[in-house]
């Protein structure tokens, strides 16, 4: 893990390049590393979250900026602007069952090809995927997600880079930071070595790329 | 009473101590005002949260405690907290007792659409699909009609949330059941007779000879 500044970890994002961002509506979500990446101008994002918030606030920045291309994602209910870009063919939106997405990025961070699950099965969600049967019941195989880049949001961070999270400042985040190729962190408070006791690090160091440094 | 407090009263009836329930928006989120005294039910809310409590008062919010609409929520003594992969492992492995969810169509085997209108409202299915496939019970709260147009439909016209069926819809008129698949009218509310029911739903509808009125 090195310690790196707020612009020179968004400088390592290129144009184009896929990210992974924590948040639920928001919260948790990495927001200095966001208004970085607006700051920045990054262009032809492709995001994987949980939703694109709202104007504003977490990703929906991002979109209200245009930066994105493409977005995988479980909700986009609560933010119109995002509607407006997808009718105006400016977003592409794959929306997914938030169980089925959660567990697709996890199969991404840990060694999986693809997860079978109930959910979808008899819906639209089913088209185009494989139908198996197992014991007598339908799945459907939903094939890992990976990312250029994970943004992660923790509550506290070490200086190993040992990460614990709070409350439903949770949500993604522990998950999209093992499926990844570089990840990038920003916590509420970076603390000493052993402020985070083991039994409470919820991901490990060795996972993490970069800790974003305090202003 | 308001057609919404009196689905989510009625609805309220259904929880029993030691349950883990998902609310969902709307209609479904007022559940929580009802609950009956000495029931002690776990609210589980898929951002994260077991034992999801009140809104907070003024002054003692917290923006890492939020629901699924990321609102500010509190947390009840014995709440947990825990990442979106397990909330999910809970809702879909089958440790969810009830999930309650509003609803656009309920067809007459009791399969569920509510979570687009094709070309005027795609929000996503956010976790609609995984509850629905996942929990023990589902239970719908909605409208019995949605601009003097039925919503216990023969067929969904709307896209489906999953192929398993509901076990329960209740709306300002009635309360169906579709055990074993089949919509049985099980109760009116009060002041409505059988009558008034059918002439508003398009599914065909069991009727045993005695329908009781809910008990609110």
């Amino acid at each position: 893990m090195k310690t790196i500044s707020l612009q020179e970890a968004v400088r390592l994002i290129p144009d184009g390049a896929s990210l992974m961002v924590g948040g639920f509506m928001a919260v948790g979500s990495p927001e200095r590393l966001i208004d970085e990446l607006v700051r920045q101008g990054k262009r032809d994002l492709t995001i994987v979250a949980n939703d694109t918030a709202r104007p504003g606030i977490g990703i929906g920045k991002l979109v209200s900026a245009g930066l994105l291309r493409k977005a995988i994602v479980s909700h986009i209910g609560l933010n119109p602007e995002t509607r407006q870009q997808m009718i105006a063919a400016k977003i592409e939106v794959e929306l997914g069952p938030q169980g089925t997405l959660i567990e697709r990025v996890r199969c991404g961070g840990f060694g999986l090809a693809a997860v079978l699950t109930p959910t979808g099965v008899g819906t639209v969600v089913e088209q185009g995927k494989r139908k198996l049967d197992v014991g007598g019941k339908d799945y459907l195989l939903e094939t890992a997600l990976r990312a250029d880049f994970a943004l992660v949001q923790a509550f506290l961070a070490d200086y190993l880079g040992n990460l614990s999270y709070a409350l439903t400042a949770r949500n993604f985040n522990p998950v999209i930071a093992m499926a990844a190729d570089t990840v990038i962190v920003t916590a509420d408070h970076i603390v000493p070595v052993g402020v985070i006791a083991p039994d409470h690090v919820a991901t490990p160091a060795p996972v993490v790329d970069y800790v974003v440094a305090n202003n | 009473m308001e057609p919404q407090n009196l689905i989510a009263r009625r609805i309220a009836q259904e929880l029993r101590s030691g349950m883990l329930v998902n609310l969902g928006i709307g209609i479904p989120t007022l559940v929580a005002n009802y609950v009956p005294a000495g029931v002690n039910v776990f609210f589980q809310s898929e951002n994260g949260l077991i034992g999801t409590g009140p809104v907070p008062e003024p002054g003692l919010t917290q923006p890492l405690l939020t629901d699924a609409g990321g609102q500010p929520v509190t947390a009840l003594p014995g709440a947990c907290a825990f990442d979106s992969a397990m909330s999910f492992g809970l809702i879909r492995g089958g440790h969810l007792d009830m999930t309650v969810l509003g609803g656009l169509q309920v067809d007459e085997q009791g399969r569920l659409a509510n979570w687009m209108i094709p070309g005027k409202m795609v929000p996503g299915m956010g976790g609609a699909m995984d509850l629905v496939t996942g929990a023990k019970r589902v239970v719908v709260a909605m409208q019995h009609t949605a601009r003097g147009k039925p919503k216990i439909v023969r067929q969904c016209s709307l896209p489906l949330t999953s192929a398993r069926p509901v076990d329960l819809v209740v709306t300002e008129l009635a309360v169906i059941s579709f055990a074993a698949c089949r919509a049985t009218l099980v109760e009116t509310a009060p002041g409505v007779k059988v009558g008034d029911v059918l002439t508003q739903t398009e599914a065909k509808l069991c009727v045993p000879d005695h329908v009781p009125n809910m008990t609110l």
